[in-house]
């Protein structure tokens, strides 16, 4: 029957949409996902793994050069002691919010669309997380005594300043990267195994083997895998939203005009989340095409991400103008500098295009049309992943370069050490990505598959794409029919 | 190859019968097999599906998972950790006065406290579930069995182990093959 939908973007309320198209069982279902990891390297894989190697060469380069000449390479200085290092960092740990939003908190919230991208975009979180870590870590100037920041007992007998919500960073962001680790392995492990049972290479059979641990599928095993998955679901859940908080705090907490504000932590995580799954989209449109896995990414799963991302977008608009509005209504002449400057001073280019991108393309979402189309989702997404930067950007350039005093104003001018920085760490991330996609199950079979009809959960009253928790009703009723269906 | 003189052809060593396996079509037919085997009163047994199925622990009799008890253990350990670390090396170790504020105060060791209460506790659950699935497993003797490869894929499958009590070689196999199974070996070690 699912066979001849193709397209599952109508509502109808009667029923629900199927989430697997293509008229696909278990079987060939593992077949389609498998194949991408077993069939012989194709050439577009080289040709972008080869790309991205190349940032990701000049990338280390870059950091090498840092090392050995010193932060003076950058075009930071005083008053703009923070630059391209912060955007960079906010920027990437932002693009790994939508991951854990997918794969944690719209599993709570039973959206069972989610297991389709859930995999994919987990991953992404982890590599954006791995390129956010770098940038704190090198911007301390001399990266060799980064192991201040941690509490380990050392020669001069001082601890850390626990106070200071620069620490509290350092914590939140190590804990979400080991958090989101575990959620990624652990949802892994079936796909691992199933990767495993499928292996015809020695090589192959003995990794995939080590991964998946032993995993047998079996019951008492599902048992306490499931117990231990909701767990870190609910528990990544309030991580993700703390730790864009306390990215926020670090100016938040701070006394400079226009960081100083309480809108902060729910602004920073909704632009987090608006910029992830922008990120998400950038990703998956292409890859989907590439692959040909139209069939499980379907339009109503581009259709639902657009949605997010406009809903996310106004949430940020409405930021924005709140800023304004709490910066004027606030009486403080300082802050109202600061968000004049930002909008008619000598950064103006950057916060209007800010608001061109995040503001103003998202818009597009509104029509049908538009969020039906992976072309124009990919363009809107494009502008909003340029539009994410820009606002780092012009949060932390702005408010450094008008300090207090006139005559040290400065206007940043970024070297070409800091572009090319910023461009490595796209190849960083790409090459992670890809490699990923070589590698390992990038779409989750196990939970993909316990959406689908074949997962025998359609029966009785009960109506869905396959109920994933809870009671399931009249499920006795079948009990004792016995043999095949 | 080297050849061997020998006047008996060598025949592989069949192995000591460790179990049973059965393959099933469906999740229904499966589910309803679960029932007899547990009605029957087995203990040492298991079904290896590739999806998780609901319905099946109260079909095969699964108590409740401790492995919630365990997070929460390991939350409430990481918050203690986390007051007792800024307390003891901000306020008592070495006392940090900075602009004369309070040297310990909680809210200002609410993030450090909330992060390894989340970092422990996820630690505690993944750490556990190593524990009761006894990972990491690196064999098996269901690995051996060719037809159990799909397991992971589009079967369901029944195993029951030679070392349950009520095993009994020729009427668990019976039992097996009248709940529907499609298939049923015997898997050796």
């Amino acid at each position: 029957m699912a066979s001849e939908i193709l397209d599952n973007t109508a509502e109808d309320p009667g029923r629900r949409s199927p989430l697997v198209l293509g008229g696909h069982t278990f079987a060939t279902l593992t077949d389609t996902v498998c194949e991408v990891v077993e069939r012989p390297t194709p050439r577009a894989w080289w040709v972008a793994f080869a790309l991205s190697l190349a940032l990701t060469g000049v990338f280390f380069a870059m950091l090498g050069y840092l090392v050995v000449t010193g932060i003076g390479v950058w075009g930071l200085n005083i008053p703009t002691a923070w630059a391209f290092d912060i955007t960079n960092f906010v920027f990437w740990v932002g693009i790994g919010h939508a991951g854990t939003l997918i794969s944690a908190i719209l599993f709570l919230f039973r959206q069972k669309w989610r297991t389709a991208i859930n995999r994919f975009a987990e991953g992404m979180t982890i590599f954006a997380v791995v390129c956010a870590l770098v940038f704190p870590t090198i911007h301390t100037g001399r990266p060799w005594f980064d192991y201040w920041l941690m509490p380990i007992p050392n020669q001069m007998k001082m601890w850390p300043q626990f106070r200071s919500p620069l620490l509290w960073d350092v914590f939140a962001v190590s804990t979400y990267f080991t958090v989101s680790l575990l959620f990624w392995y652990v949802g892994m492990i079936p796909d691992l195994a199933t990767l495993r049972d499928r292996a015809k290479t020695r090589l192959r059979k003995v990794l995939y083997g080590i991964f998946s641990l032993g995993w047998r599928g079996s019951g008492r095993q599902w048992h306490h895998y499931e117990r231990v998955y909701l767990l870190l679901a609910a528990l990544a859940t309030p991580l993700v939203l703390s730790v864009h908080s306390v990215v926020s705090f670090d100016f938040a907490v701070s006394q400079l005009p226009g960081w100083h504000t309480t809108i902060f932590p729910p602004y920073f995580v909704a632009g987090a989340i608006f910029g992830g799954f922008a990120m998400v989209l950038t990703l998956l449109v292409p890859i989907r095409a590439w692959l040909g896995l139209h069939h499980i990414v379907t339009g109503r799963h581009l259709e639902n991400m657009a949605k997010i991302v406009l809903a996310t977008g106004m949430m940020v608009g409405y930021a924005y103008a709140m800023e304004f509005f709490i910066a004027w209504y606030s009486g403080n002449p300082y802050e109202r500098f600061v968000f004049i400057n930002r909008a008619l001073g000598p950064y103006a280019w950057a916060y209007w295009t800010m608001i061109g991108c995040n503001v103003l393309a998202p818009q597009l979402f509104w029509f049908e049309r538009a969020r039906r189309n992976p072309l124009a989702l990919w363009v809107v997404a494009m502008f909003v992943n340029v539009g994410m930067w820009f606002e780092r950007f012009v949060i932390i350039v702005t408010s450094l370069t008008r300090d207090f005093l006139p005559s040290s104003w400065d206007y940043f001018r970024p070297t070409w050490v800091d572009l090319l920085t910023l461009a490595g760490s796209f190849g960083l991330f790409m090459t992670l990505l890809l490699l990923f996609i070589r590698f390992l199950p990038s779409f989750a079979m196990a939970e993909i598959k316990s959406v689908m009809p074949e997962a025998g959960l359609e029966h009785g009253d009960h109506r869905g794409h396959g109920q994933y928790w809870g009671e399931i009703p009249h499920q006795h009723d079948h009990q004792f029919e016995g043999g095949t269906s | 190859m080297r050849w061997k003189p020998s006047l008996v052809p060598e025949l592989p060593d069949p192995g000591r019968l460790w179990g049973v396996l059965a393959e099933f079509d469906s999740v229904e037919a499966l589910l309803a097999a679960a029932e007899k085997v547990r009605a029957a009163g087995f203990s040492r047994w298991d079904v290896h599906t590739p999806i998780p199925i609901h319905g099946l622990d109260e079909a095969m009799g699964i108590r409740p998972s401790p492995i919630p008890w365990l997070a929460l253990g390991g939350g409430v350990t990481g918050a203690a950790a986390g007051l007792l670390l800024q307390w003891f090396t901000n306020a008592f170790d070495y006392p940090f006065l900075v602009s004369g504020k309070p040297l310990f105060g909680l809210p200002v060791a609410v993030p450090v406290t909330f992060e390894l209460t989340i970092l422990l506790a996820s630690l505690g659950a993944v750490g556990s579930l190593f524990v009761f699935c006894g990972w990491p497993q690196l064999h098996h003797p269901l690995f051996a069995n060719e037809r159990f490869a799909r397991a992971s894929s589009d079967r369901f499958f029944i195993s029951i182990e030679a070392a349950d009590p009520r095993f009994d070689e020729t009427a668990t196999k019976w039992l097996l093959e009248d709940g529907g199974a499609r298939a049923v070996e015997e898997v050796r070690a």
